[in-house]
């Protein structure tokens, strides 16, 4: 369960400060899946990296269960998304020299697993995507949606607490948007994870639970 | 994951790790050829300086010459002739006198001098010399009365010339000069000095029942010239000397210090130089003691020149001494500066790569690696670049090695009598007959081969390491630095 308490996250320019987020405060129970929307520069993505220990707010604090985000030192912070964070990104974000397979041992490597076990569970991680036969291919020998495929295999092989997706679709066409939510809405149902997707898209939001509208810093429940 | 990663970034960016490596490979081969070929020139140089000087000798002791005074040791020979000298037969009187002496500039002093020396710390070996030049004349001058009362045999034509003979020869005479040098040893078989670096080609060398005998060995070449053969005698200063043995020089010219060699002690009483040496040949216990060896010299005698083979080396020239100084200065700073250019292109190409991939470990970072296993990622490929780099390095300049030991170049060395006696080592320059001044001015051909050694390949390989995790410093430092919410940028 996350609970966010007055959280403000500013950030200072040359000219200015931007508040990216201002005075917000938030519970988000586990297991949820939220969507949240809002126009951009509104803050969604400040707010992600507060809930996937990216960054510590200004002001305010972030728990995630027992764990107090807000203070903990860089490398504790490490320790939590090693293990409780898996994260899916507009972009995939994998390794471009790395096969599949290796991508998604990536996420292993901080879990001090023997060599045989992180490639048996990677290997398990892709075929349940639907990609057992693409763990020697790279990146760039994939489609897009095979890419986002292997990020989200890359995000569950660790079994984690909760799954945090910026605009996981963005690069998509419909389709292949359909097929990814399809996958992270099984997963998160089989899982019981908390899912939470930041998203422009509509189509998307609607599978949600509960969804969030963040604006100027400020979110609002719709 | 370590091994993995690093090998699929190497191979999958190939261009990236070409260039550094190609870089580090440039500069690690030009290291390696200046440093072989430097090698080689030094050997060159000290083998010409051993075969000049003697093996073994890392320091010379001998006394700053001084302006001639009027009489003793440094004035050139005169020869004297009485009423009663020569022997007269048909009308002509035969002349003959030989004399040994020291060489103009060359300055003797006190043999106890070398106790002085080998009290000195570090001091394993020494031995005084004394550099003699034997000048002989032979010749036959008209008799004087049969001419002064008429025209006999082989008489001037016009027959009232009062006195006949004379260099001009006006008066049928006939003149040899001859001059060689000679030098004063120890016999006791000392490691330093003149003879160490000959090689005996008849007969025997000294023993040291020899101190106090009338016996000489002779420089082959000057014997051929001489004509003298082991068994015969040879005349030095009015004495008769035993031939005992023949030795070459270390190189093809005769570049051995001196036409002959005697006892010490016999060329001393036959000069008349008692208990008086010209140069003192010092051999230090260890390289890293000549520096302490000279100044503890210099300190215990005031008035000595002290020369190491450093200044010895100054002698040399020819185009032996345009490569040292050619390796020595443009062959280092092309060195440093092509190395300096490899480090700066592998941190430049390093810091460039890591901030092109500012997502990728954005991302890493945002799924839990730790900042020291990233650190580690981009040290670890800049040390293997910089080992790739040194490995073909180090093939290039073994290569290019070969190339120059194939190729032979040869060298030639000029051991001039300015230079030889401006390093104020044993003093054969100048003086002396024609015989002395060839020798000294000996040119000697030396082949260069540059070495390989192992040191120099593991500096070279250390360097390629160093220029890696020097790289790998500043990449992972860079690396340190990137925040996990990098990740999270928008890709556009
Ligand atoms: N590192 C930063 N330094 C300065 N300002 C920042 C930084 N990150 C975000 N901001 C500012 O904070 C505000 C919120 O940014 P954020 O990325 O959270 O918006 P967003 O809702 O995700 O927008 P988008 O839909 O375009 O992704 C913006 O005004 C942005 O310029
Ligand atoms: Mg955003």
């Amino acid at each position: 369960m996350y609970e966010l308490k007055n959280v403000t996250k500013s950030y200072a320019t040359s000219r200015r400060t931007v508040k990216a987020l201002d005075d917000v405060t938030l519970t988000i129970p586990r297991g949820q899946m939220v969507a949240i929307q809002g126009p951009t520069g509104g803050g969604k993505s400040t707010l992600l990296q507060m809930l996937g220990a990216l960054e510590r707010p200004s002001t305010g604090s972030v728990s995630l269960g027992d764990n107090d985000l807000s203070t903990m030192p860089d490398s504790r912070l490490g320790g939590i998304r090693a293990k409780e964070i898996g994260f899916v990104f507009q972009g995939f974000n994998l390794i471009p020299t790395l096969t599949a397979q290796e991508n998604v041992e990536t996420a292993l490597e901080p879990l001090g697993l023997t060599s045989a076990e992180r490639r048996s569970r990677a290997a398990t991680a892709l075929a349940s995507v639907g990609l057992a036969d693409r763990g020697a291919h790279r990146p760039s020998e994939l489609s897009g949606g095979q890419q986002q495929r292997v990020a989200i295999a890359r995000a569950l092989v660790k079994e984690p607490e909760v799954l945090l997706a910026d605009e996981p679709t963005g690069s998509l066409d419909e389709a292949t948007r359909d097929d990814i939510m399809d996958l992270l809405e099984t997963s998160w149902r089989d899982r019981g994870l908390t899912l939470i997707i930041v998203t422009h898209d509509s189509a998307v939001a609607k599978r949600a639970q509960r969804r969030l509208h963040i604006k100027q810093g400020k979110v609002t429940e719709k | 994951m370590f091994g993995t990663y690093l090998m699929r970034e190497l191979t999958n960016r190939k261009k990236h790790t070409a260039i550094i490596a190609i870089g580090m490979a440039l500069a690690i081969a030009l290291v390696i050829i200046v440093n072989g070929v430097a090698a080689g020139v030094r050997d060159a140089q000290s083998s010409v300086l051993a075969s000049v000087y003697g093996v073994g000798t890392d320091i010379t002791v001998s006394q700053t010459p001084v302006a001639p005074t009027g009489d003793g040791a440094g004035q050139r020979p005169s020869f004297d002739f009485g009423a009663a000298d020569g022997q007269t037969t048909d009308g002509s009187t035969s002349l003959s006198q030989s004399r040994l002496a020291v060489d103009r500039d060359t300055t003797t002093f006190d043999s106890t001098t070398l106790e002085t020396v080998l009290a000195v710390d570090n001091v394993s070996a020494g031995t005084a010399t004394l550099s003699l030049s034997n000048t002989s004349f032979n010749g036959q001058i008209p008799d004087i009365t049969q001419t002064q009362e008429g025209t006999a045999a082989a008489g001037p034509t016009d027959g009232g010339a009062p006195r006949g003979g004379g260099p001009d020869g006006g008066g049928g005479s006939s003149f040899d000069v001859d001059s060689f040098t000679v030098e004063g040893i120890d016999v006791a078989g000392v490691a330093v000095g003149p003879l160490t670096s000959a090689t005996l080609t008849d007969g025997r060398t000294f023993e040291s029942t020899d101190s106090a005998a009338s016996v000489v060995v002779v420089d082959s070449a000057y014997a051929t010239t001489a004509g003298v053969a082991v068994g015969d005698t040879l005349a030095i200063g009015g004495t008769d000397f035993e031939v005992i043995g023949l030795v070459t020089s270390g190189t093809s010219d005769a570049a051995t210090a001196s036409n002959t060699y005697i006892p010490l002690g016999v060329a001393q009483a036959v000069s008349g130089l008692d208990g008086q040496v010209s140069s003192i040949y010092v051999q230090a216990s260890s390289s890293e003691a000549i520096t302490q060896v000279q100044s503890d010299i210099e300190t215990a005698l005031p008035d000595a020149t002290v020369q190491t083979q450093a200044d010895l080396a100054s002698s040399v020239s020819g185009s032996l001494s345009t490569a040292s100084t050619l390796v020595a200065g443009l062959g280092t700073w092309l060195s440093i500066l092509v190395l300096a250019a490899a480090f700066l292109i592998a941190v430049l190409f390093t810091i460039s790569g890591v901030t092109r991939r500012t997502r990728e470990f954005g991302t890493l970072k945002a799924i839990g690696w730790s900042n020291r296993r990233i650190v580690g990622q981009v040290a670890g490929e800049s040390v293997v670049q910089g080992a790739i780099g040194g490995a073909v390095g180090v093939a290039v300049g073994l290569i290019g090695l070969l190339a120059v030991n194939l190729a032979a170049p040869t060298l030639s060395a000029g051991t001039t009598a300015d230079a030889a006696s401006a390093a104020g080592f044993g003093g054969r320059g100048g003086g002396g007959g024609p015989a002395a001044a060839t020798q000294v001015a000996a040119t000697t051909d030396i082949v260069l081969q540059a070495p390989v050694t192992v040191p120099i390949i593991l500096i070279a390989v250390g360097l390629a390491l160093l220029g890696g995790i020097i790289a790998g410093v500043f990449g992972g430092w860079r690396a340190a630095r990137l925040r996990p919410a990098e990740a999270l940028r928008s890709i556009s």
